[in-house]
């Protein structure tokens, strides 16, 4: 498979996001041995046939990307956000970390949340854009 | 590419043996130090022991009203957690202030106790001068682009700093690390737990190379109504600390009945300002007190090339944290 991507091969720019055992992890820093029975998904599982993802949807509808070798991560780690997102995780920019509860996506959320992958083209509006509308897509 | 061989854990006591047994061996946690500097050169482990199958990832209550911390725990999840965000939010705010989603998903809480500095001398095997990496050598740092570096405690040996955000929001909490070594278990306090350089800058921690951290136990806390944890930094995100600030105070009405102040990105390790917490006790919460805390905090620095600007930055970080904790949204 040639769908993850390896960018600094040090954990700075998210390049290599995988799924393992149901969160987002940086690949470039995690041994295989270490996931051992763990399920991993990579960009090339989450379309079913021709049929894209609503993430893979989304970075197509708003222009998420241009020269595309940070958009395998991008989208990785979006899947990943939404899931977070759905589980009331906290960012640093959650307004009331003291009491847990549901979280409201706002721009901001979406940019501190995907702020670990990079992207050298500087698709980061069509990115944000895209994953509001996953995120408005698996709200209703 | 240096050849390692690769082990599991499946009980704590094998991970010690394994340790006693061989030196050059380590702990893997997260990786997202440890496997970062192995590829740097930095690192040259013969053995990883792998502690992620080890029951040590819980969260629990202690007896008495404190929180444990499991070695494992990861950063993702602590910050999640209900009860740290409702008794320790500072210690919630520092771990999201660091690295990224994807990296707090795989850092352990022992693991980020444990990450070495981010010197780009100590980073990179091509310069020969740093006496942490190897003793003895000098230090490039010191002659060379500092602006990263140490404005408290620091020595002739080295001027690098302790890159952790959740440490700092430790050291005001006061925990202690439970660690086990080949004898059994002892209890490190927080506060002793780092070092300073000195002559032996090789050494971050008091934590022996043959010791695995079982958890870390956080006290019941007085400051939960009242902290705040400041970073500031080159970009708004994934970017580490030039200054960072935890403050947090206990408050009777608008007087100060005690203060914990700590500091990140200023030296070697979490700095404690103590003086300037004493100073606050029994003054009222007021721009004033704050200042004049500010000052005492960094009395004793001393700047090098590239990093003078960051004694007014830490200063002025202190007074917004402690205003912001004060519950003042200045
Ligand atoms: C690009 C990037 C940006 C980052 N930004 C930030 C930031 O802004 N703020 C911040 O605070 N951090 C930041 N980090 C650092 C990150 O928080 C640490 O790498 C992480 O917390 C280390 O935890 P780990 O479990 O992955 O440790 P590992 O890499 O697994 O281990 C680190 C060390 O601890 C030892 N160890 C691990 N567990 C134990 C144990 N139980 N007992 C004894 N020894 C043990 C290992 O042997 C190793 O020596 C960043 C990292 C990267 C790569
Ligand atoms: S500051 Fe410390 S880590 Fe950096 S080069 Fe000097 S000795 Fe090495
Ligand atoms: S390649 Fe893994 S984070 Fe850049
Ligand atoms: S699309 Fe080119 S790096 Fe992001």
């Amino acid at each position: 498979m040639t769908g993850t991507k390896k960018g600094c091969d040090h954990g700075q720019c998210g390049s290599c996001t995988v799924i393992a055992g149901g969160r987002r992890i940086n690949s470039c820093l995690s041994l295989a041995l270490v996931h051992q029975g763990d399920t991993v998904t990579t960009i090339e599982g989450l379309a079913h046939g021709d049929q894209l993802h609503p993430v893979q949807t989304a970075f197509l509808e708003h222009d998420g990307y241009q020269c595309g070798y940070c958009t395998p991560g991008q989208i990785m780690s979006a899947v990943a956000l939404l899931d977070e997102v759905r589980k009331g995780q906290p960012s640093q920019v959650t307004p009331e970390l003291r009491k847990a509860g549901p979280v409201e996506l706002t721009p901001d959320e979406i940019k501190e949340r995907m702020s670990g992958n990079l992207c050298r083209c500087g698709a980061y509006p069509g990115i944000v854009a895209a994953v509001q509308q996953a995120y408005g897509q698996t709200q209703s | 590419m240096n050849s390692f061989t690769f082990r599991r854990a499946d009980a704590p006591d094998t991970a010690v043996e394994a340790l006693a047994h061989d030196h050059a061996a380590k702990l893997l946690g997260g990786g997202t130090n440890l496997i970062d500097l192995m590829k740097q050169g930095v690192e040259q482990p013969t053995a990883l022991i792998d502690i992620n199958p080890l029951p040590l990832a819980e969260i629990t209550p202690l007896p008495g009203g404190g929180l444990r911390l499991g070695a494992t725990a990861r950063n993702s999840d602590t910050a999640a957690h209900p009860e740290v965000r409702a008794q320790y939010p500072m210690l919630a705010q520092a771990i999201l202030a660091g690295a990224s989603a994807q990296l707090r998903n795989m850092a352990t809480d022992a693991g980020n106790l444990l990450q070495r500095t981010r010197c780009y001398y100590f980073y990179d095997p091509a310069y020969l001068a740093c006496n942490k990496r190897k003793p003895g050598s000098g230090c490039a740092a010191i002659t060379g682009f500092n602006r990263i570096h140490a404005i408290l405690g620091a020595s002739p040996e080295c001027i690098a700093t302790n890159p952790s955000d959740m440490a700092v929001a430790l050291a005001a909490l006061e925990p202690t690390v439970r660690v086990r070594g080949p004898k059994g278990e002892r209890h490190i306090h927080f506060a002793d737990f780092h070092r300073l350089p000195g002559k032996t800058p090789e050494i971050d921690t008091n934590l022996r190379a043959d010791e695995l951290i079982l958890s870390i136990d956080l006290p019941r806390s007085s400051y939960a109504a009242h902290s705040h944890y400041l970073k500031v930094r080159d970009r708004a995100s994934y970017a580490f600390a030039l200054v960072s600030v935890a403050a947090a105070l206990d408050l009777d009405g608008t007087t100060i009945r005690s203060a914990r102040l700590a500091l990140g990105g200023v030296a070697h390790k979490p700095w404690r300002a103590e003086a300037a917490e004493k100073s606050l006790k029994g003054k009222p919460a007021t721009a004033d007190s704050f200042r004049a805390a500010a000052e005492l905090a960094l009395a004793g620095a001393q700047t090098y090339k590239d990093n003078a600007f960051k004694v007014p930055m830490a200063k002025q970080a202190i007074v917004r944290a402690l205003t912001v904790a004060a519950g003042e949204q200045a």
